[in-house]
């Protein structure tokens, strides 16, 4: 399968590239990772893209990482539909003080705008 | 998060527990806080274990035992508040504020068999007054926004929207006064 996981390192986005990283070492899925500018997030680019290179070589896959400028929901979407990805993955969400879920606006975009298949990674 | 708004006047002032009355349907309740009791807290855990998933909101309360203990675990820790809606040695509601930086939490849930008695409405204002008894300033709460009832049940307590940008609405309260502003 070809799947796009996006992420922009916040705890949940990088859960969702450890979980998918693991699963496309098993699947043999052909697998991209794009790293997105996620204003809610404390990790710079930089670390973020170096978070998934690792993550990469220590499954022993073999992986595309790849930056992603601009509105992170609607370039997803595009990157997604224009080169044929069969899923898109992304966190799952914040979890409150409360345990209370709460999907970010780029999950939210990505959901009711995708063609694609999405997964969010709990 | 930290940038979220909240009504400029404070709150009216709540009852704080222990509040007894009679429900619509005949039946005696009466709000205490939590004492941090074994028992209290294994009546808790039925209540959750029993409740209709329908009922879930943003994934709380967890289904299935272990879940449910690991969750309340969490928010019944001694730096959280917690109102218990008591119908014989039975809960029929609970209602929490869990810390969440300079502000708190709320949520509330109200067993199926006990809905649409009056009982939510005593037991969220039983928890906002054990609240201000107890120093809370601030307190946020997220609500989805196809939930009618719960939404004017908040407006009506003094509850404003704070963000109304994601797929839940945000509503918060001031309690007490501030002691750093205004």
């Amino acid at each position: 399968m070809k799947v796009l996981c996006g992420i922009g390192g916040s705890d949940d986005s990088l859960r969702a590239l450890e979980r998918t990283v693991d699963r496309a070492a098993v699947a043999g899925d052909e697998l991209t990772v794009a790293v997105v500018e996620n204003p809610d997030s404390d990790v710079a680019v930089e670390e973020v893209a170096k978070r998934a290179e690792e993550a990469i070589d220590e499954a022993g896959i073999d992986a595309e990482v790849r930056r992603v400028e601009g509105d992170p929901g609607s370039r997803l979407v595009d990157i997604a539909e224009r080169e044929g990805f069969d899923e898109i993955v992304l966190g799952g969400g914040r979890t409150s003080p409360m345990g209370k879920i709460t999907i970010g606006p780029i999950a939210e975009f990505v959901l009711l705008n995708s063609m694609t298949s999405v997964t969010l990674v709990r | 998060m930290n940038d979220r708004r909240y009504p400029e006047t404070t709150a009216d002032r709540f009852e704080s527990p222990p509040i007894a009355f009679t429900d619509r349907t005949g039946r005696e309740v009466e709000i205490r806080a939590y004492d941090g009791s074994a028992e209290a807290e294994e009546a808790l855990v039925s209540m959750y274990t029993a409740f209709d998933p329908s009922d879930r909101a943003q994934g709380i309360p967890p289904g299935g035992e272990s879940r449910v203990r690991t969750w309340l675990e969490a928010i019944l820790a001694d730096d959280c508040l917690n109102v218990i809606a008591w119908c014989d040695d039975e809960v029929a509601g609970h209602a929490t504020l869990v810390p969440d930086g300079d502000a708190y939490e709320l949520a509330i849930f109200v067993h199926q068999t006990y809905q649409e008695a009056g009982i939510g409405t005593r037991l969220i204002r039983g928890l906002l007054g054990h609240g201000q008894a107890e120093g809370v300033e601030k307190v946020w709460l997220t609500v989805e926004r196809w939930n009618r009832a719960a939404v004017s049940l908040y407006e009506k307590i003094g509850f404003e929207t704070s963000n109304a940008e994601s797929f839940e609405l945000e509503m918060a309260l001031r309690l007490n006064e501030s002691s750093d502003e205004e």
